[in-house]
């Protein structure tokens, strides 16, 4: 009984988001009558989380290193602006337009990067300069203008579906066949890591676990691809997204760069003092965020088709929601990439849920607010019951 | 009218793992300036804290007597409002803020929630007049010197109505004029009734004010010594002070010592904030290969100051002199190069500078050399497991699992970790900070032990300590530190603990 308890307290801990994100996925399609998972709405929410759950994945890392980014949303419209004059204005080519407003991402981070790191100004204060900065020129360089539309190619970004090779009936055949590679993949990739640890003699879970494990994860893979299959099939935001959460994720847990940004973030000095270049990995954390903030930029203004001066307004605050909900901690040192997902996912089918039944946006901010409270106040107690 | 103002008797305090009070015993007379004698460690501030109520009423056993009355203090606060009031060693002045601000903090002169600024300034007046403090009470405290600081401290406990005054190291950061000024004005409150208790380093200061003394060692009283019984000596003091039995602490230790492997020359380190200020000067030492070197000096000798300095210039501005090791200058100027060069330094704040405790042991134990186990900078997870395991049986890491988070281990574990952090970089020298503060007597042995053991591989170890015995115990050469100047240096069988406490008080006992 004991056992069961304190598997189920800490399991609660590693869970919990997830566990919410389920709650609050059954708690919409209950309350919008099944309409939240129909395949429309499932590929809708995807689209138009990309950016958010993009800036969730570096916030969450400038969280880490135990700073904050408040100038992201202004970066996103300052990004969308310059996109919309290369492209929508004048005819530059979309690869060269996209490869440029990367370009200007990795500017805007080395600059603010430069401040919070060589110089010891708080980010707090570099980056709500930032804000007011990047928001300043968006304007400028639009003379207050939306421009529109963008070419199809930079619009496909966020909108268009990866074609139906197998011309199929009802069902997107190439969706479904992606979901079985997929699981195989995963499968192999998890026999690989039981061997190899068999072979370091580590201990294992039992088999009966792991097997487990590996149903529910393909189930859920699977159920996910045929829902879309129902619809459009697997659409090309997704493929972006996918391969950053892998990305990151590797890169936080399994090269040198992403240990030394935990540690900065842990303990800054004793990380000085183990030989951790505590300054580079905190710029190194801006410049990644001025990457990631110009890559949502991009997404956003494709998906509007429309470079406007009010962009990306709040984008920051709704990915310090993702994070914190993901399991950042303003001390810094915690928090998984996989986590920020969980957290922009909640934010939202919050907001999807929400606008499915009708609720306002004023309704809809307030609720947000005491989600984000909550999620964390929730935490926090769990937290504290632990160490008592 | 009691004879006893105070009396603390049979208190003891267990930490978990370390009992800091054992039986302690202390009686201060009304009117008297009572000094609080030990070593670091000794369990001075601990008793302190007991009596004040930083450790509350239960959490340690024994009794309080106070005014003659049993106190059972469970806060600050409580202790204050009876009259007791301690003034720490680091100040609890807010910089930007006033005199007069900072002396009623938290006893604001005010109605009704609004400050009453004439009644504030009326009073500060009056206590700075106490305290022979001639400024504007409407100074920022920031702006005057530390030896005001230190009487504006004092007029913030006269404020309080106090009946007894703690000071813990009072003059360890003032200059001498500002020593005697304040150990006059103590003696000056004395007259007037007011009793004091005095913990201090400064064995003359004591010497020349105290009325009686009262010795602590290992958590324990150990001597009440009383001028007018008997003559107080410095010498009996420090007898008092050190002397234990050192038998059977310290494994057996065979040194085979070697070629003088690195050396430190005419190093000079300017105070971090004050440019003008030289924190360390013309200091020069060596360590041979296979040898042990002891570092003794007082709290705030520049011990910390001078190993941080060398790995990696981690301290001081302006660092000048030259590192050589195998008869070779190096560059120690960051920590990475210091690394590279195969030095290491476990810090004496493991909790601030050696660990980072939210993160699990085997993430602690590999941070300092992640090249090891890398391949073009991805990291072999797998080896990394395998390494924390081998490490944590070679240290005996008392632990369940290396996944373990490193906060949640004792004090001795952590230090441990810290230490098997820097053995996996493979160093050939090796700086201990402080390596047995606050942990055990068994986990200390263990950490000789593995002292010994890399010596006898033919490393290089530099051990920082305020203990003398450890020190004698396990160096084989002994440099002492005073006031950022190394004051002597003497071979650890030839030497002995009165004659280290008189070299590392040597410049400053003389300045007095």
């Amino acid at each position: 009984m004991e056992n069961i308890k304190s598997l189920i307290t800490s399991n609660m801990q590693k869970f919990g988001m997830i566990i919410a994100l389920v709650g609050i996925i059954i708690l919409f399609q209950i309350l919008t009558g099944g309409t939240l998972l129909t395949p429309l709405n499932v590929t809708n929410i995807i689209m138009q989380n990309g950016y958010i759950i993009i800036l969730a994945i570096g916030m969450m890392i400038i969280i880490i290193t135990g700073e904050i980014d408040l100038s992201v949303g202004s970066v996103c419209a300052f990004i969308g602006a310059i996109a919309g004059i290369l492209m929508a204005s004048a005819d530059v080519p979309v690869f060269i337009g996209v490869i440029a407003c990367l370009l200007v991402g990795v500017l805007i981070g080395v600059w603010q990067g430069f401040w919070v790191a060589f110089v010891g100004i708080p980010s707090f204060v570099v980056t709500l300069a930032g804000m007011l900065l990047f928001r300043g020129l968006t304007l400028v360089v639009l003379g207050g203008q939306t421009l529109a539309p963008f070419p199809d190619s930079y619009r496909g970004i966020s909108s268009a579906f990866l074609p139906d090779v197998f011309a199929g009936g009802e069902l997107r055949l190439l969706t479904i066949i992606i979901g079985i590679a997929a699981s195989l993949l995963y499968v192999t990739y998890e026999i690989r890591q039981r061997k190899v640890a068999s072979f370091y003699s580590f201990k294992v879970p039992s088999f009966g676990f792991f097997a487990l494990k590996i149903a529910v994860i393909i189930l859920v893979i699977n159920s996910f691809m045929f829902v879309l299959a129902q619809y459009q099939g697997v659409p090309v935001i997704l493929l972006i997204l996918i391969a950053l959460i892998i990305g990151y994720t590797f890169v936080m847990n399994k090269t040198i760069l992403g240990r030394h940004i935990y540690a900065v973030g842990g303990n800054m000095k004793a990380a000085q003092l183990s030989g951790v270049k505590t300054k580079k990995m905190k710029f190194l954390a801006f410049v990644n965020m001025g990457i990631l903030s110009a890559i949502a930029g991009i997404v956003f203004s494709a998906r509007l088709n429309a470079a406007t001066p009010q962009a990306g307004q709040l984008f920051e605050l709704d990915a310090i929601a993702a994070a914190v909900i993901g399991g950042a901690s303003f001390t810094g040192g915690v928090g998984t990439i996989f986590g920020a997902v969980i957290g922009a996912l909640v934010m939202g089918v919050l907001n999807n849920g929400m606008s499915l039944m009708g609720i306002g946006t004023d309704w809809q901010q307030a609720i947000k607010g005491l989600v984000l409270l909550g999620a964390v106040a929730f935490d926090v107690v769990n937290k504290n019951k632990g160490n008592s | 009218m009691d004879q006893y103002l105070l009396e603390m008797r049979h208190i003891t305090k267990t930490f978990p793992g370390v009992k800091a009070l054992d039986d302690v015993n202390i009686k201060v007379k009304t009117g008297a300036i009572h000094a609080l004698i030990g070593e670091n460690g000794a369990g001075k501030s601990t008793l302190m804290k007991v009596l004040s109520g930083v450790h509350p009423y239960g959490t340690y056993e024994g009794d309080i007597l106070f005014k003659g009355k049993e106190c059972h203090f469970k806060s600050i606060n409580e202790s204050e409002s009876q009259g007791i009031v301690i003034i720490h060693q680091e100040l609890a002045l807010i910089p930007e803020l006033s005199i007069a601000e900072n002396i009623f903090l938290g006893n604001e002169q005010a109605s009704r929630g609004i400050l009453n600024w004439n009644e504030t300034i009326r009073h500060t007046i009056d206590l700075l007049k106490k305290v022979r403090l001639d400024v504007d009470p409407l100074e920022k405290v920031k702006n005057i010197g530390v030896g005001k600081q230190q009487l504006v401290e004092i007029a913030k406990a006269l404020s309080k109505n106090v009946d007894l005054l703690i000071l813990d190291e009072p003059t360890a950061s003032l200059n001498e004029e500002d020593s005697a000024n304040l150990l006059e004005l103590l003696r000056e409150f004395q007259t007037q009734g007011m009793t004091s208790i005095l913990i201090s380093h400064k064995l003359k200061e004591l010497l020349s004010i105290s009325t009686d003394f009262t010795i602590l060692r290992d958590g324990q009283t150990v001597a009440d010594l009383h001028p007018e019984e008997e003559e107080v000596t410095q010498d009996k003091i420090i007898k008092h002070m050190v002397g234990r039995d050192l038998s059977n602490l310290y494994p057996e230790r065979h040194a085979s010592i070697g070629d003088i492997k690195f050396e430190i020359r005419d190093w000079q380190v300017d105070h971090p904030l004050q440019p003008d200020k030289k924190m360390l000067k013309d200091i020069n030492f060596n360590v041979r290969s296979g040898e042990v070197v002891g570092f003794a000096g007082l709290m705030g000798a520049g011990r910390t100051e001078l190993a941080m300095s060398i790995f990696g210039k981690s301290f001081g501005k302006n660092i000048q002199g030259e590192a050589w090791k195998d008869g070779q200058k190096i560059d120690v100027g960051t920590v990475n190069k210091a690394i590279e060069n195969r030095l290491a330094y476990v810090s004496e704040d493991r909790k601030e500078y050696g660990l980072i405790l939210m993160d699990s042991v085997r993430k602690n134990l590999s941070i300092a050399n992640l090249k090891g186990l890398s391949h073009r900078n991805i990291l072999n997870l797998n080896e990394e497991v395998t390494l924390a395991e081998s490490l944590q049986k070679r240290m005996n890491i008392k632990t369940p699992t290396i996944e373990q988070t490193t906060g949640n281990l004792s004090g001795g574990n952590q230090q441990k970790v810290v230490l098997g952090k820097w053995i996996n970089t493979d160093p050939d020298v090796l700086i201990l900070d402080e390596p047995t503060r606050g942990i055990d007597v068994g986990a200390k042995y263990e950490i000789y032990k593995i002292i010994n053991e890399l010596a006898e591989s033919g490393k290089s170890i530099i051990v920082i300590s305020s203990e003398l015995p450890e020190l004698l115990g396990i160096s084989d050469r002994i440099y002492t530190i005073n006031d950022g100047e190394i004051t002597g240096e003497a071979n650890a069988d030839e030497t002995d603990q009165e004659k280290l406490m008189t070299m590392m008080t040597h410049s400053r006992e003389a300045s007095v």
